[in-house]
């Protein structure tokens, strides 16, 4: 009894301890922003990097998880009456949540991991000291770009996936389904409002803060070992995914 | 008689102040409770190739990462071109690390760069220069190297003789005062062994540079080196000329430089008696 007591104290401190790391190293990151942005070729190229090669599967999913939605809300609705609601209970679900939420942990596992295996390869391989030995700062040359590229592509990411997700809801409903493409349309854009789309960008920016805060926190402090990278790419899925969830209960009541 | 210096003999025939760009006082570095460094006492003479050697693990790679200001030792003092490592701020240290160019073991080349780019590297960070310029400046230390044929290849189609010459090509391309090279030969043919020997002798004698070269390639280091230390036990148990480390009766000096398995560094690493232990593992 004493012993899981302490492990669970154990497990709290280090837990405690990696939190206010990730926060001075986020102040780091902060602090070199400024400097980082006048050199923007370096962040576009990461922007592409995080955010374009992953379009493919957030389109894709994006398109499946927006035709289920159609299914199950036209099911819902049709019980009530209501299906031509279904543009208003997608758009909305989407929007606010399912589109910031399902992206980052789509991230988490594209980008995030490729962020968090290539910093840690670059230490494993002697790249970042021989940065260091170049003098220059491997985390203003290096991870700057890289966490800036993963916040800028993550509304945008976001954003598109909220936007085919609504396309496969159409797809199902009012082609499948037969629901009247006039009252779905009109009945979205009657309700939902500029906020609803604002609080979906909040949280996905939100979200991409911190998901690539953590895919480079992870690579950069990674062991230099194959293990070690190994170890750093699995934290860097759990931590984000977790993060993640707990964040956008925090977000959601806060905006409420 | 042999006139190499056993012991605590920090500087290889005679130098003066100005002689000396790496100067190592009474150094004490260790990792957990393992101590690599005691009482470590080097001078490096400007100009010359001065060879550090010594069993694996004994702290080569170690003692370049405290010259070069990556890790800072637990007592002591390193004085690199008249600077005190220990004053110095990041700035100041980084400043210093410009006049400095080091090969990593595995050439340690940006993978996400070609050839090209990872010379120009250094170029691109810290000066302004146009991009005409970069581009001679690059294509001369490659063509010095036998890559400039090489430029557009990525890391990975370099062999890892290629891709250690086009990190010497790296290394000096803002024109150190000092190339500093870990385990140079480490994993080459050959063809590329002699290659690098000649780079190294070359680019020291052509450019004036001091080079530091860490090794324990007897034979190949002893054909370049004017000065070299023998580290062991966390200490410099001899120092001189190579010939004179080849010609002193020293027992460990010996043993590492012909290659004995057994002697004052031991064949087997400490344990319990071996009929004892087989024994008592018998009776588990």
């Amino acid at each position: 009894m004493i012993a899981a007591a302490q492990d669970l104290w154990l497990s709290l401190r280090r837990a405690l301890e990696t939190l206010g790391a990730m926060t001075l190293f986020l102040g780091r990151l902060a602090a070199y922003t400024p400097v980082a942005m006048t050199r923007f070729g370096l962040i576009v190229e990461q922007v592409f990097n995080a955010g374009a090669l992953s379009l493919v599967i957030i389109m894709l999913c994006g398109l499946f998880i927006g035709m289920v939605l159609g299914l199950q809300g036209f099911e819902l609705l049709q019980r009530v009456g209501s299906e031509e609601a279904l543009g208003v209970a997608a758009a909305l679900g989407l929007v606010k949540e399912l589109g910031p939420v399902t992206t980052a942990l789509l991230f988490a596992g594209r980008a995030g991991t490729a962020l968090a295996s290539e910093i840690g390869l670059m230490r494993a391989t002697d790249q970042l000291s021989a940065m260091q030995m170049m003098a220059v700062d491997p985390v203003r040359r290096v991870v700057v770009p890289r966490f800036l590229g993963g916040v800028i592509a993550m509304p945008f990411l976001a954003v598109i996936f909220s936007a085919i997700g609504i396309y496969g809801a159409q797809l199902v409903g009012v082609q499948f389904m037969g629901v009247d493409a006039g009252s779905f349309w009109s009945q979205m854009r009657a309700a939902v409002e500029l906020e609803d789309v604002l609080e979906g960008v909040l949280k996905s920016f939100v979200f991409g803060v911190a998901c690539s805060l953590i895919a480079v926190y992870e690579g950069f402090n990674s062991i230099p070992t194959a293990e070690g990278v190994g170890r750093a790419t699995t934290r860097t899925v759990v931590i984000s995914a977790v993060a993640t969830l707990i964040l956008d209960y925090i977000l959601t009541a806060a905006m409420l | 008689m042999s006139s190499a210096k056993t012991a605590a003999a920090p500087v290889p025939g005679a130098a003066d102040a100005n002689d000396v760009i790496v100067e190592i006082r009474d150094l004490y570095y260790g990792v957990g409770r393992r101590q690599v460094f005691s009482g470590l006492n080097i001078c490096i003479r400007r100009g010359r190739i001065t060879a550090i050697m010594g069993p694996s693990g004994t702290g080569k790679t170690t003692l370049l990462r405290l010259i070069t200001g990556q890790i800072v030792p637990d007592r002591g003092t390193i004085i690199v071109d008249g600077q005190d490592l220990a004053k110095m701020n990041r700035r100041q240290l980084y400043d210093l690390r410009k006049r400095m160019g080091m090969l990593f073991q595995n050439g340690a080349l940006l993978t996400d760069l070609d050839v090209f780019e990872n010379v120009a590297f250094p170029l691109r960070e810290h000066s302004d220069l146009p991009e005409r310029l970069i581009r001679h400046i690059v294509l001369t230390k490659l063509h010095a190297v036998g890559l400039r044929g090489a430029a557009q290849m990525t890391p990975g189609e370099l062999s890892g003789g290629m891709a250690r010459r086009v990190a010497l090509a790296r290394a000096m391309v803002m024109d150190p005062d000092m190339l500093i090279y870990d385990e140079p030969f480490a994993g080459l043919d050959p063809i590329s062994m002699g290659v690098v020997l000649r780079l190294i002798r070359q680019m020291n004698d052509a450019l004036g540079i001091t080079s530091i070269v860490v090794s324990h390639d007897v034979h190949e280091i002893s054909t370049v080196a004017d000065d070299s230390y023998l580290l062991a036990e966390g200490r410099v148990v001899a120092s001189g000329s190579p010939k004179e480390l080849h010609a002193s009766h020293s027992a460990i000096v010996q043993q590492f430089m012909t290659g004995m398995a057994d002697g004052p560094v031991p064949f087997h690493y400490p344990a319990p008696d071996y009929t004892t232990q087989l024994l008592v593992r018998d009776k588990q």
